[in-house]
């Protein structure tokens, strides 16, 4: 196979078009480098430059308009090999719709190389203006000229921490600067200043790229050239399964009852509602049980209610939700609010409610009882579902102050001294 | 006190469905993070071999697709917001033809909707989201068993039918703490993957057979490879509208349609007697499984289709349906969305449907349904 990049058919690019010298600078400049075509691949944007991909004999990629650096940037990482080059061919407008993957790029540092292909407007959809066509510069859309300035990509690049940046005039034989942006290692930028003859020199009669680029400020020069730690997409897990053998729970106990019971705890975040509904499951299925388990919270997961709806059943649980619950325990003035609803749906069962809480009226039997006052504000969940427990002998209250005892928590709690009838 | 070990584990079937992929073989999770698939997100981080958490989700499916360019079997889960933002890019690695397992987590919408919510609505836009009304393979979880199989059996098919795949499932599924036995989960062995060994010219989208282009890597030394999502011949050169370039296009979607049939997955619970069809898939199976049984035990014969494979939906499934005399869908959707893509926006009347908003379907509802004639 031949080691030219190009195939040597004509390009097919405008006559004058800044995207033919570009594509032949980067063949001069991958020659002169000594990569092989196939250690290459070209990843190309939506847009006039994007068509030359057919006529390179790399690797190539043709995607979405705004989106190869992203494309490459998971090509690269996936590739995570220093003897391929990966080269992004992007202009100006895919550099605008894109900009977050060049953020992100340059911030991730990864292995390759953007050129920038930056004649002032969108090309291939009829010279419309990008962000980054210069204050005063006309299009055919923009005839008075762009109001706004540019904004500098180099220096956008250069801040979110790309290896190397740089600004090149895309005239005359710039494949030197081309070969030195391809040789460094993390993330390399190079933009290329260049021309539209079809759009930006129709638009703006007898042009002149250098002026265009003195008069708007933009400069061509080295905005960074640094060694930041390349990106390397290290594997990070060990590969231990998520559930083993040893998480099962054994069956210690058991359950007389006989269809499925439905309980609801409502409470307060912060206050351990997610965790006593857990050690109830865990519990229920020390008794034989089968179970089912969903908190309840708002996204501000700190504040606000927390409730948890429960189903233990002797038989396989099928529908997993409990609209009207057999037993509602509220433990808190958030939980009543929450619960209200549900409260005022429910037409057999009972209500278990603490008893600093207005008691509501409602079509089942309300039980105050002092589960803050027992157990403080910590542990009210804990002691309501021991409460439950003794009340409904649904399964032992042992199962439940079993499996608390024998976790972290147990530990910290003391529960003979919690577990107490009064 | 006599103790009896037991196989059985309070866990939640996001835990099934991440250990189910990466026992699969799948290479890496990239997320976006989003109600309701954090948890899938957070097991992601810890048990996939490799993990990388992008700043949006298009940047997720352009990695995603980066990734398997290179050979590799990613991985994400969101939800509609992020998935409405990787739709092109979806229709990307489809016409490239790189395999992917997209976990599609439906909450209530529309626009943000609310993300603690479950719902079955995006089944519509998937039915229509890739361009030109070509098929894309989406398979729904419906039961525990379905959470270990499914997942496998999706990685599987995108790396066989070199295609992206939405896995569908909802809020109600993967948030849910059960109590499983754990002793059914296993027997997932690593998907076969085919890469392209002969040493002829290899041209990036000639296909076999069965309408599938073998596989090879770019960067591999031996073969210049070109993946391209605009309309391209065999060799991946882009093509305008030739008979090349159209004929390429049109084979993605004869290739998706011809080989559905191996990846066709349903459970029929047929009675003899029975001249009601229930149809359910996802989360509502669940209320439909519990209808059907208060039904017998009524006295009531009932037969029930749990659809696993949604779309494209297998023409078995209007085969079962044809020898009932009624049929109701049951879809957590305002409109019926399944239903409307079986049998159009105006069903016969004995085609009904129970539909839920913003709530689980109830079973009851369902048998009311059943017997609202009787
Ligand atoms: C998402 C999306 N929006 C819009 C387009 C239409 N489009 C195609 S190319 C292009 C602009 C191309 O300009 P530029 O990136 O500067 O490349 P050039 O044509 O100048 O080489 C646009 C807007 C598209 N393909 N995709
Ligand atoms: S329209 Fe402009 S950018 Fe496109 S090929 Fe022609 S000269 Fe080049």
């Amino acid at each position: 196979m031949s080691n030219r990049f190009l195939t040597g058919e004509e390009l097919p690019f405008c006559k004058g078009c800044g995207h033919t010298g570009i594509a032949e600078h980067t063949e001069k400049a991958l020659l002169s480098l000594g990569w092989s075509p196939l250690d290459v691949v070209l990843v190309s944007d939506i847009g006039c430059h994007g068509i030359v991909d057919r006529f390179f004999t790399t690797h190539t990629v043709h995607g979405l308009h705004g989106r190869s650096i992203a494309l490459a940037s998971g090509i690269t990482a996936g590739l995570n090999d220093p003897s391929k080059k990966v080269v992004v061919f992007l202009g100006d407008g895919g550099a605008t719709i894109g900009m977050q993957h060049l953020i992100d790029a340059a911030h991730n540092n990864f292995n390759m190389t953007l050129v920038i292909h930056n004649n002032f407007l969108y090309g291939m959809t009829g010279g419309q203006p990008s962000e980054l066509t210069p204050l005063g510069f006309k299009t055919p859309t923009l005839p008075m000229g762009a109001s706004t300035g540019g904004y500098d990509i180099c220096e956008l690049a250069t801040a979110a921490g790309a290896n190397y940046v740089v600004r090149v005039m895309g005239i005359g034989d710039f494949s030197e600067a081309l070969s030195v942006a391809f040789s460094k290692s993390g993330l390399s930028v190079i933009e290329v200043l260049e021309v539209c003859p079809s759009y930006g020199m129709k638009a703006n009669p007898g042009m002149k790229l250098r002026q265009v680029a003195e008069e708007a400020g933009i400069e061509v020069k080295v905005y960074a050239d640094r060694e930041r730690k390349a990106f390397n997409p290290l594997s990070l897990n060990s590969g231990g399964p998520l559930f083993e053998p040893s998480d099962c729970l054994p069956v210690i106990f058991s359950s007389e009852i006989d269809k499925p019971v439905q309980i609801m705890l409502a409470g307060s975040a912060g206050e351990g509602v997610q965790a006593a509904a857990d050690f109830f499951a865990q519990a229920a299925v020390t008794a034989g049980l089968n179970v089912t388990k969903k908190g309840s919270y708002p996204v501000t997961v700190g504040v606000g209610y927390s409730a948890s709806e429960l189903i233990v059943s002797p038989q396989p649980i099928f529908y997993t939700g409990s609209p009207s619950p057999d037993t509602l325990i509220i433990l808190s003035g958030d939980g009543l609010s929450f619960a209200r609803n549900t409260a005022s749906r429910m037409t057999k069962g009972e209500i278990l409610i603490d008893d600093s809480l207005p008691c509501p009226e409602m079509a089942v039997p309300v039980i105050p009882i002092g589960f803050r006052t027992h157990a403080g504000p910590r542990n009210a969940a804990f002691y309501a579902l021991f409460r439950y427990l003794d009340h409904s002998r649904i399964f032992p209250a042992e199962a439940l102050k079993k499996v608390i005892g024998e976790s972290k928590l147990g530990e910290k709690i003391n529960l003979e001294k919690l577990f107490q009838l009064p | 006190m006599e103790i009896v070990k037991s196989s059985t584990a309070l866990i939640d079937s996001s835990l099934v469905i991440t250990e189910s992929l990466v026992q699969a073989g799948a290479d890496l999770f990239i997320g976006y993070p989003i109600t309701p698939a954090n948890l899938l997100y957070s097991y992601g981080s810890r048990r996939f071999p490799l993990f990388l958490s992008a700043p949006d989700e298009i940047t997720t499916l352009q990695w995603m697709t980066g990734f398997a360019a290179t050979g590799k079997l990613p991985v994400t889960a969101t939800s509609f917001p992020g998935y409405a933002l990787m739709l092109e890019s979806i229709n990307m690695a489809y016409m490239m033809e790189l395999p992917m397992v997209i976990i599609l987590v439906q909450r209530l919408g529309p626009a943000t909707g609310t993300a603690t919510c479950g719902a079955q609505g995006d089944i519509a836009l998937l039915n229509g989201m890739i361009s030109g009304g070509f098929a894309i393979p989406v398979m729904s979880i419906s039961d525990s068993q379905d959470c270990w199989e499914v997942p496998a059996k999706a990685l599987q098919m995108a790396t066989t039918l070199r295609t992206p795949v939405i896995l569908f499932t909802s809020k109600e599924e993967v948030m849910t703490s059960y109590s499983y036995d754990i002793s059914q989960f296993t027997g997932i062995s690593p998907v076969v993957r085919n890469g392209y060994s002969e040493n002829k010219p290899y041209k990036s989208y000639q296909a076999d057979e069965n309408l599938i282009p073998a596989f090879l890597p770019v960067g591999n030394p031996r073969h210049q490879v070109r993946f391209t999502a605009s309309t391209h011949d065999e060799e991946g050169n882009l093509q305008g509208t030739s008979k090349a370039g159209l004929e390429n296009s049109i084979r993605i979607h004869r290739k998706i349609m011809q080989n559905m049939a191996s990846y066709t997955y349903y459970e029929l619970d047929e009675q003899k007697e029975a001249d009601t069809l229930i149809v359910s898939f996802g989360i509502t199976s669940r209320s439909a499984h519990e209808a059907v049984a208060r039904l017998r035990k009524g006295g009531r014969a009932i037969s029930h289709l749990v659809a696993k494979t949604l779309l494209p939906v297998p023409p078995v499934y209007y085969e079962i349906a044809s020898a009932y005399k009624r049929v109701i869908f049951c879809e957590e959707n305002y409109t019926g969305q399944y239903r409307q893509i079986m049998y159009g926006y105006s069903s016969p009347d004995n085609i009904t449907g129970v539909n839920g908003f913003g709530k689980m379907i109830d079973p009851s509802e369902i048998i009311r349904e059943v017997l609202k004639d009787e």
